[in-house]
């Protein structure tokens, strides 16, 4: 197991290492093959470990002492259980097919780059998957600052363009924001529990060992971690801007794996989290308010990868609701049905930007539901799976997070339907603008318009097909399923409590949300397969065309003034007040010598009248006694 | 006895070179002493090596004691490897004099390993100085054209501050039991707690100033921005580390309780030079400057950690000392490639090295994020040791100090930005050839930061018996 679990780690960075290193020499089929292939294997490789859990259940191993200290140790040490094994699933398995897609979409790249781009990209899969496995905090933290490497190094992936580069620092620097929060709420695990291993900190007599400010202190801090990663308010603007990045990127990364980090993290932690009634509602406020207001921005917006980023942000809100109400294995059944349908989304838009030569905005497409087919199928199970509608999966993930929201709170459940009425607005909205009425491109585009070669129609297929079907594994006893998943989880989640909802209130609970979605994504049909959205009119629409004006807010209320402040430290304490400091000294002490050398006149009498006097001077200093000078004071009164 | 080789092989080193013209014989002998000296301290780490003592000033009682722990001999290491890694990566350089000039380097380098090797306190400030005097003329001969003021106020700056520690050596020795210079007699000097903390004021400001800590920090952009590439170099890889030693090898154990009375302002001096430092990189368009501030917020969490007193932050000091070392060096190398092949430092005319020299600008990067403690890179081991040191030494203390985190994010990222990415400028196009030499060594010396970063077991091993003799009770 030690070797099998160490492999599906090292694969990728095989991968890395390979093109990374060899970016010059091997031609773009090489490179492609190999680049998939590592994580075709990692991906069998996780199948091995997943079945492994099945049947003898969670293994840790050891590998050596990465951090060694006389008070405390970080092993580093890998843990395959019921949640990573499935999150190795998710990540190898959407990884491979994204890597497959990959490989036609950005063949127009020389092969250096295209090395480059495929370095990073199984580098990013080697940390996302250290992220998971590790079995201490560090380890996490060393796959939690990774994933936002990789992030980084892909949205500057095309480093020419300035504004992608921004992107890419703004995406890093949010992340690190959180990540200080992470890193301070590991010191204070160490001070309290002087270790970080899942196996003695995720226990109840640990949990017994903190006091409430420690438990709420700690997770809150954790949950600033989770907010900079899965882009929560205030820390989400980052993440639309992510998209400069290649879009099988934005599938992989700012979509279906990284930025469901932090969910994997409470998820972890949530005995922890369950122990502090403060940070639940924290968390549930925070994703169901970044739920909300990521809905009203996408549904404006006419950047066809700037709306799915936007319902990311939307759906990452909800995953979090679902996290701030103890639903945590609806949160972990979202992200997997998330990742199926999003990354589905995501290949799907990169499938109408190829066709379309690099054109992303809706309201120049219209019509593609005849030129490019698959895609158009593919791309509407996406749109069905994320509005909810059954039985597709996002219905029932999205359904098992809202039922534990209303029993913790009715007003959390009316504001998470009003924010899937939403989403299926703007989701279908995007698909009729995209896909339906009369093409709007130009006269060029609408001659090269054509269906995407199979390597990146096979990967639609495959997501769509999953996207369809995995409600499966969660379905509630309600319609006479066992949900697997929440028993799969239950070693790390505990058992899920029998629902506290009669049947009766969680049907019509469900029938509503259903169709008041069902409602407003036949509203967005109606709408918009005729007509496109113009410029937005009244200051509302306005006003959400703008991102609320969160970016412009955060740049004049803090980037602004702390590098004004930068500036004043540079231009005035350091080179006024400091240095103006030591040169002064500097100064005095040579106007001081100009001055002094005057003593030196030549005439020795004044040499001895200095001699004497410094003499006395030393006496009394010597000897603490002034008798003496009362001796020179005789000596000259008598003469 | 073997101890000695490492003053003796570059102070002959140095001497040959003044009688020599021949480039090709310069550099060979430059970078065979080098490597010399290197195999040498991978030597001593290996294998187990007895002190040198000799008798030196018997007027006095002052011996010549060489002697090496571990954390003299992770110093060693840094100084031995960032010799010859500076040698081979500036052996393109248009230097006038380049004999002279290596040669100095070289006395610098004697200097350097004097102080971490030197077991008696007279001996430790007589190569203190030593150090420093080369540095001057290196600087005030070869520096740019602001040289002389900056020079003139560095050397006046630090060598005030080694008078004050001299005081304090001389006043500890005149009330030693025996009259002696070495640490062991030093330590039961019969002094009041009241000296004893004066004597301790007196070495600290001469530590305080070399590291600098602030607000005593002032002469180390100049001096970096207007020395020559190479000694840059050593100061910012080596020579600040000789305050940090001296903390280590002297201060902690001398005045154990002004340590501990002290630490407080230490560590808020420290966290405030941490994030002025911090703010300030953000807003320096001169390459060299910017490296200058970043490294001043690095080491002051290092003294930082030292003063938190606690034996893992001092583990994690160990360890940084030689990180730091290694990643500030291969900044500077690329540093100095730059401002070498296109004539400036200004970050706003540079751009687009990625596209220009590909190799060089992952070299960049990778030492970039070095600089910001990404996990597996070395620096992540110190910093999180000391963070978490100071964690405990007072979490708001280290909350305010995390902050630097993330202006380091914002800084080193800036600089890759507008150094790496975008289109060709005007002066990057004219780095037409690759620096091999220079860039064979930022290859090994960023295998370096990730061994150590993956894998830091031997650091932590090398330097576990000056951790024993820092916390016995």
């Amino acid at each position: 197991m030690k070797l099998i679990i160490g492999l599906i780690v090292l694969w990728p960075l095989i991968g890395f290492l390979f093109n990374g290193l060899g970016r010059n020499i091997w031609s773009k089929k090489v490179i492609a093959y190999k680049a998939t292939g590592y994580i075709v294997m990692s991906f069998v490789f996780s199948i091995l470990a997943f079945l492994n859990v099945q049947s003898n259940g969670a293994v840790t191993v050891h590998y050596f002492d990465f951090i060694n200290t006389t008070s405390f140790k970080i092993p580093f040490d890998l843990k395959v259980d019921a949640l990573s094994s499935l999150f190795l699933l998710v990540i190898t398995g959407v990884g491979s097919l994204i890597h497959l897609y990959s490989t036609a979409y950005m063949k127009e790249e020389e092969a250096p780059h295209y090395a480059r781009y495929f370095a990073y990209l199984n580098l990013f899969i080697f940390s996302m998957l250290l992220l998971v496995l590790g079995d201490n905090f560090v380890i996490m933290f060393i796959g939690w600052e990774g994933v936002g490497l990789c992030s980084y190094l892909l949205i500057g992936y095309w480093f020419t363009n300035s504004t992608y580069n921004y992107a890419a620092k703004k995406a890093f620097i949010m992340n690190r924001i959180g990540d200080l929060g992470f890193l301070l709420a590991i010191f204070w695990l160490i001070v309290k529990l002087g270790t970080l291993s899942y196996g003695s900190v995720l226990t109840a007599q640990s949990v017994a060992k903190l006091s409430t400010t420690d438990i709420t202190g700690i997770t809150l801090l954790l949950f600033v971690g989770a907010m900079g990663k899965s882009a929560q308010i205030p820390l989400y603007t980052w993440l639309p801007d992510a998209m400069a990045g290649p879009t099988p990127v934005s599938a992989l990364i700012h979509a279906a794996t990284m930025v469901t980090a932090g969910i994997y993290m409470i998820t972890r932690a949530n005995i922890l989290f369950s122990a502090s009634a403060f940070t639940q509602h924290v968390v549930a406020i925070v994703g169901i308010s970044t739920a909300l207001l990521a809905a009203t921005i996408a549904i404006k917006q006419n950047d066809i990868k700037k709306v799915l980023a936007y319902s990311t942000v939307s759906q990452l809100g909800y995953m979090f609701l679902g996290l701030g109400v103890g639903a945590y294995s609806g949160a972990v059944f979202h992200v997997i049905t998330h990742a199926f349908f999003k990354a589905l989304l995501f290949l799907g838009a990169g499938s109408v930007i190829h066709a379309m030569h690099h054109e992303q905005d809706i309201r120049k497409m219209g019509g593609l539901k005849s030129r490019l087919p698959i895609t158009h199928i593919t791309f509407l199970i996406g749109c069905i799976a994320i509005a909810g509608v059954p039985p597709f999966s996002g219905f029932f993930s999205k359904d098992e997070i809202l039922a534990a929201a209303f029993a913790k709170s009715p007003i959390y459940w009316v504001l998470g339907v009003m924010g899937a009425a939403m989403t299926a607005f703007y989701m279908f909205r995007l698909y009729a603008t995209t896909f339906l009425g009369q093409f709007r491109g130009t006269q060029e585009q609408a001659h090269h318009l054509h269906e995407s070669p199979i390597a990146m129609t096979l990967p639609l297929i495959l997501l769509a097909v999953a996207s369809a079907i995995a409600g499966a594994i969660g379905i509630p006893s309600l319609m006479g399923g066992h949900h697997w998943l929440s028993h799969q989880l239950a070693p790390i989640v505990g058992e899920a409590h029998e629902s506290v909802l009669s049947h009766s209130t969680e049907w019509v609970l469900m029938g509503a949300s259903v169709s008041i979605a069902v409602i407003a994504l036949l509203i967005a049909v109606n709408r918009y397969k005729r007509q496109t959205d113009g410029e937005p009119q009244t200051a509302f629409g306005k006003f959400l065309y703008n991102k609320w004006y969160v970016d412009e807010l955060y740049q004049n209320a803090i980037v602004d003034p702390l590098n004004k402040f930068a500036g004043f430290l540079k231009n005035v304490i350091e080179k006024n007040v400091i240095d103006g400091a030591v040169n002064g000294t500097g100064k005095l002490v040579q106007y001081s010598a100009r001055k002094i050398r005057f003593i030196q006149s030549g005439q020795v009498g004044n040499y001895i009248l200095f001699m004497v006097l410094s003499l006395v001077l030393l006496f009394i200093i010597w000897f603490n006694d002034i008798s003496i000078l009362k001796f020179f004071f005789k000596l000259t009164h008598k003469s | 006895m073997f101890l000695l080789l490492f003053l003796l092989i570059p102070i002959i080193a140095a001497t040959a070179l003044l009688f020599v013209k021949k480039e090709q014989a310069i550099n060979l002998i430059s970078i065979g002493s080098g490597v010399l000296t290197l195999l040498c301290a991978l030597y001593i780490i290996v294998n187990k090596t007895g002190s040198f003592d000799a008798s030196w000033l018997p007027v006095l009682n002052s011996r010549f004691l060489l002697q090496a722990d571990g954390v003299s001999k992770i110093l060693i290491l840094l100084t031995a490897i960032s010799f010859p890694a500076i040698f081979i990566a500036t052996v393109n350089n248009q230097t006038n004099q380049k004999n002279i000039f290596l040669s100095l380097l070289l006395f610098t380098q004697t200097g350097l390993m004097g102080v971490f090797l030197a077991g008696d306190a007279l001996l430790f400030y007589f190569f203190y100085e030593l150090a420093l005097i080369p540095v001057y003329f290196l600087c005030s001969i070869w520096g740019g054209e602001k040289r002389i003021a900056v020079t003139f106020k560095f050397f006046i700056y630090t060598f005030l501050g080694s008078l004050f520690m001299l005081i304090g050596i001389i006043f500890l020795y005149s009330n030693t039991l025996d009259h002696s210079f070495l640490i062991e007699s030093l330590k039961h000097a019969n002094v009041t707690p009241g000296q004893s903390a004066t004597a301790f004021a007196l070495f600290f400001i001469a530590f305080a100033i070399k590291m600098p800590i602030f607000p005593l920090h002032t002469w180390q952009p100049d001096t970096y921005e207007q020395s020559p590439s190479a000694v840059t170099m050593v100061l910012s890889a080596v020579m600040v580390k000789m305050g940090l030693y001296g903390i280590i090898r002297w201060l902690m154990p001398l005045f154990p309780e002004a340590f501990l009375a002290h630490s407080n302002m230490v560590i808020i001096l420290s966290v405030i030079g941490i994030l002025y430092a911090s703010f300030i990189a953000i807003r320096q368009d001169d390459l060299k400057r910017l490296i200058a501030y970043s490294s001043i917020a690095h080491i002051g969490l290092m003294s930082a950690a030292l003063f938190s007193h606690n034996q893992a932050g001092v583990q994690g000091v160990l360890v940084q000392l030689f990180s730091h070392g290694i990643n500030v060096l291969g900044l500077w190398i690329i540093a100095d490639i730059i401002e070498q092949q296109t004539g400036t430092r200004s970050m706003m005319a540079l751009g687009g090295l990625a596209k220009q020299q590909p190799t060089l600008a992952i070299l960049l990067v990778g030492f970039a994020f070095a600089n910001i403690a990404l996990p597996l890179t070395n620096a992540f081991i110190g910093e999180f040791l000391m963070f978490n040191s100071l964690f405990q030494f007072n979490p708001w203390i280290a909350a305010a100090a995390g902050v630097s985190v993330i202006l380091a994010a914002i800084y080193t990222l800036n600089m890759v930005q507008k150094v790496a990415y975008g289109e060709v400028s005007a002066a990057t196009s004219l780095m037409q050839v690759p620096n091999k030499n220079a860039q064979g060594v930022l290859i090994v010396l960023l295998v370096i930061v990730f061994l150590t970063g993956v894998y830091p077991q031997p650091l932590f091993d090398l330097t576990a018996d000056t951790l024993k003799q820092l916390f016995v009770k």
